[in-house]
């Protein structure tokens, strides 16, 4: 069931435990995106200059569009400049910072998550697209209080060591398990290449999604 | 990013009249944002044609297929008739990019991939596909991962795509929607070479749509497959590739449809090799030696001449693996 819940505020989202007084990292970056105008006009002003015609749109109020979509099972409606991406628009904007921004490019797999089922890159994902969509995020795994049995196979299998790619991992081999291509290790390995590892965990990466699979 | 509006087409007449206008179309968006974030492209406007029907994979009355732009890349990759019928199509597609993005990505927008040069992708390096008269910086920078084939003074850039050489040895056709109506164009001629234009990349008029990919019946039934080679096992771009989709009947080979990839300016039919093959009967000496034609016509540059000898030795070894040895 999917609860309603009004746009947030452009206040710091999920606020990491920590910390003093002082604005956390998170907060300032949320604060920052707030004031928002001025830190993307500031990047376009030191980037190349305008491009007549076709970028003419430039300048002042950037186009933004209004959205709605399921994260998770709670309904958001946002307003967002187009631009944003998906993975952005979670991490900035509804506080999950699960899915990473590792290459911003389709070539790491570190922004990983679930659209309409499906897994994509949500750094290549327009979120302006994602009218009526249905995304899930490492955040909406667990029941209650019971990690996914992907995710509790990761902590048995030791299939980490920063970190940082691990939630791109973690719903990339749920969609890998559901998808069926589990058959042997090598067709883990093939249809998991699309996450990379810079610690190099591939080895017990693959034995965890076995698990979970029922392989082992 | 360059700002731009966005608009969601509701059905093809809206696209269309969007696109008439100077609206860029979106796929799947796996090129197109990310040449965007690198300022590479500026579209002041997008139309989404997401939601128009052109999804469906369709065996047509004649046996051959048709997949329509907007199917994924994915979704044409498991499609039990492209499995059956032209295996070298899911292999192709199987083996390119990564399971995510093949769930995002289009057939449509997949044969629009732009080159993944890296001096086309840096907007500060000299590059004439992406300012016409600018220069070209791999011409004397670094070129490994260039072309040997169809390269111009011009432009030495590879065409990325893997089922586009699928496409080009299968002869397909692109079917094609435009403000003054349907027309469709041979694979060959779909795709450009750079000559002294490399900024034009497709023959498609402002404004068109690709509706659909359409791959014949071929009037003997073909057993095919693809061959990639590149610098890891999995998620990177072609170094070389072959498609090769044969008809052995009465011992002796009586079609033969090779192309090849990760050399060529756009995906490179080799109709030298297919000649070699034509009448012969199968054997390693015949591979090898029809082989030895793939290279005709191949212009090395300075960090790529690998290539000559990996090209002919991946041609090599795919015609034995779908023709076998005697
Ligand atoms: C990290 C990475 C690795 C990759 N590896 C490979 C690989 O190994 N092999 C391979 O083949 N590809 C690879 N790709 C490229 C990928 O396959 C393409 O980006 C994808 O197929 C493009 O399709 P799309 O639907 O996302 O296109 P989009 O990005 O939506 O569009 C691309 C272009 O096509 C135009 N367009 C799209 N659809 C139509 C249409 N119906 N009519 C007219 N114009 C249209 C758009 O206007 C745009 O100019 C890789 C990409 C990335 C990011
Ligand atoms: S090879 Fe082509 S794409 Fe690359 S820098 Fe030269 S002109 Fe640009
Ligand atoms: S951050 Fe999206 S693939 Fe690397
Ligand atoms: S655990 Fe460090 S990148 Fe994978």
């Amino acid at each position: 069931m999917s609860t309603e819940r009004p746009e947030p505020a452009l206040t710091p989202p999920a606020d990491p435990p920590a910390s003093s007084s002082a604005p956390s990292r998170r907060a300032f970056i949320a604060t920052s995106t707030a004031i928002g105008g001025t830190v993307v006009a500031g990047g376009l002003v030191a980037g190349p200059p305008p491009l007549g015609a076709e970028a003419a749109v430039a300048a002042e109020a950037a186009p933004g569009s209004r959205v709605s979509l399921t994260v998770n099972g709670v309904r958001h409606t946002v307003t967002i400049d187009n631009r944003t991406s998906l993975l952005d628009l979670l991490r900035e904007r509804l506080g999950l910072t699960g899915a990473k921004k590792g290459c911003n490019a389709g070539a790491c797999g570190a922004c990983t998550v679930l659209v309409d089922g499906r897994r994509v890159n949500s750094c290549l994902t327009l979120a302006v697209r994602l009218e009526s969509a249905e995304v899930t995020t490492v955040e909406g795994l667990e029941k209650g209080d019971r990690l996914h049995p992907l995710q509790q196979a990761f902590i048995d299998q030791d299939a980490f060591q920063c970190g940082f790619c691990t939630p791109g991992q973690i719903v990339s081999g749920v969609a890998c398990i559901q998808e069926g291509h589990t058959g042997s290790p090598e067709e883990i390995r093939e249809w998991m290449s699309g996450n990379l590892c810079r610690c190099g965990c591939y080895v017990k990466i693959e034995r965890a999604i076995e698990q979970a699979a029922g392989r082992k | 990013m360059y700002p731009f509006t966005y608009t969601k087409a509701a059905d093809t007449r809206e696209a269309l009249s969007a696109g008439r206008h100077g609206g860029r179309y979106i796929a799947g968006g796996t090129t197109l944002v990310d040449l965007m974030r690198e300022t590479v492209e500026h579209p002041g406007s997008l139309v989404d044609i997401s939601p128009l029907p052109l999804g469906e994979i369709v065996v047509t009355k004649s046996g051959g297929l048709r997949i329509g732009a907007l199917v994924r890349m994915s979704e044409a990759a498991a499609h039990r008739g492209v499995r059956a019928l032209y295996p070298v199509i899911s292999q192709a597609l199987e083996l390119s990019a990564s399971a995510q993005l093949r769930n995002m990505a289009t057939i449509g927008g997949n044969i629009m991939q732009r080159t993944r040069c890296t001096y086309f992708r840096d907007v500060t390096a000299d590059c004439n596909k992406r300012e016409p008269g600018a220069g070209c910086a791999a011409l004397h920078g670094y070129n490994r991962g260039h072309a040997i084939l169809g390269t111009s003074d011009r432009c030495v850039a590879t065409h990325p795509s893997d089922v586009a050489v699928a496409f080009a040895a299968l002869e397909a056709t692109v079917h094609l929607l435009g403000p003054d109506g349907a027309r469709s164009l041979p694979f060959a001629d779909f795709l450009l070479r750079p000559g002294s234009t490399p900024h034009r990349e497709q023959a498609l008029r402002p404004g068109e749509l690709i509706t659909a990919v359409e791959v014949p019946a071929h009037p003997r039934p073909l057993k095919s497959g693809y061959l990639k080679v590149r610098d890891r096992q999995s998620y990177e771009f072609a170094l070389t590739s072959a498609a090769v989709a044969l008809h052995v009947g009465g011992g002796v080979i009586r079609e033969a449809k090779v192309a090849a990839g990760g050399v060529g300016t756009v995906p490179w039919r080799l109709p030298a090799v297919e000649r070699h093959l034509i009448g012969e009967r199968p054997s390693d000496g015949l591979w090898a030696e029809a082989a030895e034609q793939a290279t005709d016509g191949a212009r090395p540059l300075r960090h790529n001449g690998f290539k000559v000898e990996l090209l002919k030795r991946t041609v090599e070894r795919q015609l034995r693996t779908v023709g076998g040895t005697q």
